[in-house]
């Protein structure tokens, strides 16, 4: 039934208290915090930004089945961002709320990959984008359900409920505009070209990546292009897709440095805190 | 209302046959009249005209609000707008299929919005300027719709009244959660509250053409009310909504914008202005705000659209064929 | 060019173990597609449902004689039946 309760998670108030109250499930003790609030702000970021771009499409999707199942994305992601974003200002300790992390923070504290804020294209872009995330979100979510840090093991699980099923959506999809007709084809292709340099920034590592392996918070991004490229590899073929061969990868995201399109998302998102600071909602 | 001026296509007495008889015998009983049933050709082609416009106001009254999300000013602000955004595409997808019950097609109807030969809500041909008007929206538009919908649960057309049914549970919430935004401004920062004071400027005579203009000696009215499609005078539900409202915006510390607004003891309800009905039917007619950016924005979504859907279903095609091969 | 998509009608039983019921009707170009199109439109979030979908087309409903709708209408039963809802008490309110 579409009503707000059942479209919001119904324990995520459960969550959230837990988060705030963390005590319980204490953090590797020798976990780098400020490492381990980039990793959250990357988790959040990119849920964030996704789901901003995902909801874009309300109003304007190309059949209205699509146009409630994209909504529906949308707000799966914009819910894990509450609280991925949550236990980043936990962990932080400077009394910012999620809110004030995703309202307040300007481009270069954004730690988002560069894919996710990148324009929506076409039906078939957004699709394609959606999927080589899913794909990666996946099977990071499942490794993270066993991290060491029990709030993070506990958001991840709920999370991957949804998660699961966007893959099981997107992949479906782009096998079958890959496959439809001579048009789709060169659309879906056409996207993947454009997009696969900015997927593969999800594996590009850094002390932070390592940082998090090391304590046992986050899996070795290494450990997830295994199973990301048996997944991709099998749905791009069945969706009769090649995969590009220029490998170069565009990075920055994760470190802050972002393409011009994030400031424009920014101005657009964070104009009512921006104009009438301190105000409430 | 979301269905204005639908016309209704009666026969006059002379021409009513046996069939018509016991049909309206059936309505006047309270049955509910299915799908496979007979019933007189008008009785259909009015309930397709008015399920259709009460279809196309959902799906393009998305949009007034959709141009919001993008902006909400909190995450929860944002997930609810968007969930209330998304229900309003579900009720349109809710009505499209009740009407295709009556022997037309959805892709049938949305042609015919697209062509302009099918009319959506006047209301939705107004801008959305602040983020006080997802309150008012929400609160007037919304508590508007409901006056109409609620009692259309009862309506003589079984998938219809289903359908309505299925609409005012979701309903009830996005009116409160356009009144609850509207309580953090009236009692937010002077800049809030004047932004509620003037979207409740704006929005007010609007709302009230929503009803449509009075249609107390109108035939297709008559018509329409004997076949239980139309429960209501328009001028019923005006009133019933002014009522309720007036309160609602008094709680609010909110000034409704009419200097005649009386509260008058003999008829148990308040004396009002009308809206002014030119500007309703310039607005019918294309001349509104935001006439062109609405259907356009419906007609790129469709044309956008057109190579997806028919690649969906050319990989259906396909995947069938494969398997009927597989098969043999 | 007819790409309209086929109409699937729907039918779901809930977490109480209660039969399928019909709850409504969407388009897909597939039955897989039907299936997940239903799960969005119809359970948005509610894990361990069950979901049914047929065409519509080929969907056989009893179909009403010729004078039988007309005097004896509540005999006939098609699928659409509209105690197949409940009316909440709580509708009419804000």
């Amino acid at each position: 039934m579409p009503s707000l309760p059942d479209i919001m998670t119904p324990d995520a108030e459960g969550l959230a208290a837990k988060a705030a109250h963390g005590g319980a499930h204490a953090p590797a003790p020798d976990a780098d915090q400020d490492a381990f609030f980039e990793f959250l702000l990357r988790m959040g970021d990119n849920a964030l930004i996704l789901g901003h771009r995902n909801s874009e499409w309300c109003g304007h999707g190309p059949v209205l089945e699509e146009d409630i199942a994209m909504s529906n994305m949308a707000l799966d992601l914009i819910g894990q961002t509450a609280l991925w974003l949550g236990l980043a200002g936990e962990v932080e300790g400077k009394g910012r709320s999620a809110d004030d992390l995703a309202y307040l923070r300007d481009a270069w504290d954004f730690r988002n990959v560069l894919l996710v804020e990148r324009p929506n294209g076409d039906f078939g872009a957004t699709l394609m984008r959606q999927f080589l995330f899913d794909a990666f979100h996946f099977h990071q979510l499942q490794a993270l359900t066993k991290s060491a840090d029990a709030r993070v093991a506990e958001i991840a699980g709920k999370a991957l409920k949804e998660v699961s099923y966007h893959l099981e959506r997107s992949a479906e999809q782009v096998i079958a505009l890959g496959d439809g007709t001579e048009e789709s084809h060169a659309r879906m292709q056409a996207a993947l070209d454009d997009q696969w340099g900015y997927a593969l920034e999800m594996f590009a590592g850094d002390a932070t990546d390592a940082k998090m392996a090391d304590a046992g918070i986050a899996p070795d991004l290494a450990d997830l292009r295994g199973p990301w490229d048996a997944t991709v590899q099998a749905v791009l073929a069945e969706a009769t897709l090649a995969i590009p061969e220029n490998s170069y990868v565009h990075k920055g995201g994760k470190q802050g440095t972002h393409t011009e399109h994030l400031g424009y998302i920014l101005a657009e998102m964070q104009f009512l805190q921006r104009a009438y600071p301190g105000a409430e909602w | 209302m979301y269905a204005q001026l639908v016309k209704s296509e009666g026969k006059s007495k002379a021409e009513l046959t046996p069939e018509d008889h016991a049909f309206q015998a059936r309505i006047d009983a309270g049955e509910k009249i299915e799908p496979k049933e007979w019933m007189p050709e008008g009785y259909r082609k009015t309930l397709i005209r008015q399920i259709g416009q009460h279809a196309h106001s959902e799906i393009v009254g998305q949009l007034p609000e959709g141009n919001w999300i993008t902006r909400a000013p909190t995450l929860e602000r944002k997930q609810i707008l968007l969930a209330k955004v998304q229900d309003e595409a579900g009720h349109g997808l809710y009505l499209y299929c009740a009407a295709e019950t009556l022997g037309v097609s959805r892709d049938e109807l949305l042609e015919k919005l697209h062509s302009g030969d099918m009319k959506y809500s006047s209301i939705f041909n107004y801008p959305t300027l602040t983020w006080a008007d997802m309150g008012a929206v929400g609160w007037l538009v919304d508590g508007a719709a409901i006056m109409n919908q609620v009692p259309l649960q009862r309506t003589s057309y079984g998938p219809y009244s289903r359908a309505m049914i299925r609409i005012c549970k979701e309903e009830s919430f996005h009116q409160r959660q356009g009144y609850a935004i509207m309580m953090k401004m009236a009692n937010g920062t002077p800049e809030q509250k004047q932004m509620a004071q003037d979207a409740l400027n704006r929005l007010w005579y609007p709302s009230l053409m929503m009803f449509g203009p009075s249609d107390k000696d109108s035939v297709h009215s008559v018509q329409s009310m004997a076949w239980k499609i139309k429960m209501n005078t328009n001028d019923e539900l005006r009133q019933k909504f002014v009522d309720q409202t007036v309160p609602q915006a008094e709680y609010l510390g909110l000034t409704v914008p009419d200097p005649n607004l009386k509260w008058n003891e003999e008829k148990g309800g308040y004396d009002f202005s009308e809206p002014d009905w030119d500007e309703f039917f310039n607005v019918i007619k294309g001349n509104g705000p935001c006439n062109k950016e609405r259907l356009g924005a419906r007609v790129k979504a469709w044309d956008d659209g057109a190579w997806y859907r028919e690649a969906m279903v050319a990989h259906a095609k396909k995947k069938a064929a494969r398997r009927t091969v597989a098969a043999e | 060019m007819s790409s309209e998509w086929p109409l699937w009608e729907v039918f779901i039983r809930g977490q109480h173990g209660l039969n399928h019921r019909h709850v409504g009707s969407l388009h897909a170009p597939d039955a897989e597609l039907a299936i997940k199109h239903a799960r969005d439109v119809y359970t948005r979030r509610n894990e361990g449902v069950s979901i049914w979908v047929v065409k519509s087309a080929d969907i056989s409903a009893s179909s009403p004689s010729e004078k039988g709708p007309l005097f004896e209408p509540s005999n006939d039963k098609v699928y659409r039946h509209p105690t197949f809802y409940d009316i909440p008490d709580e509708v009419g309110h804000m």
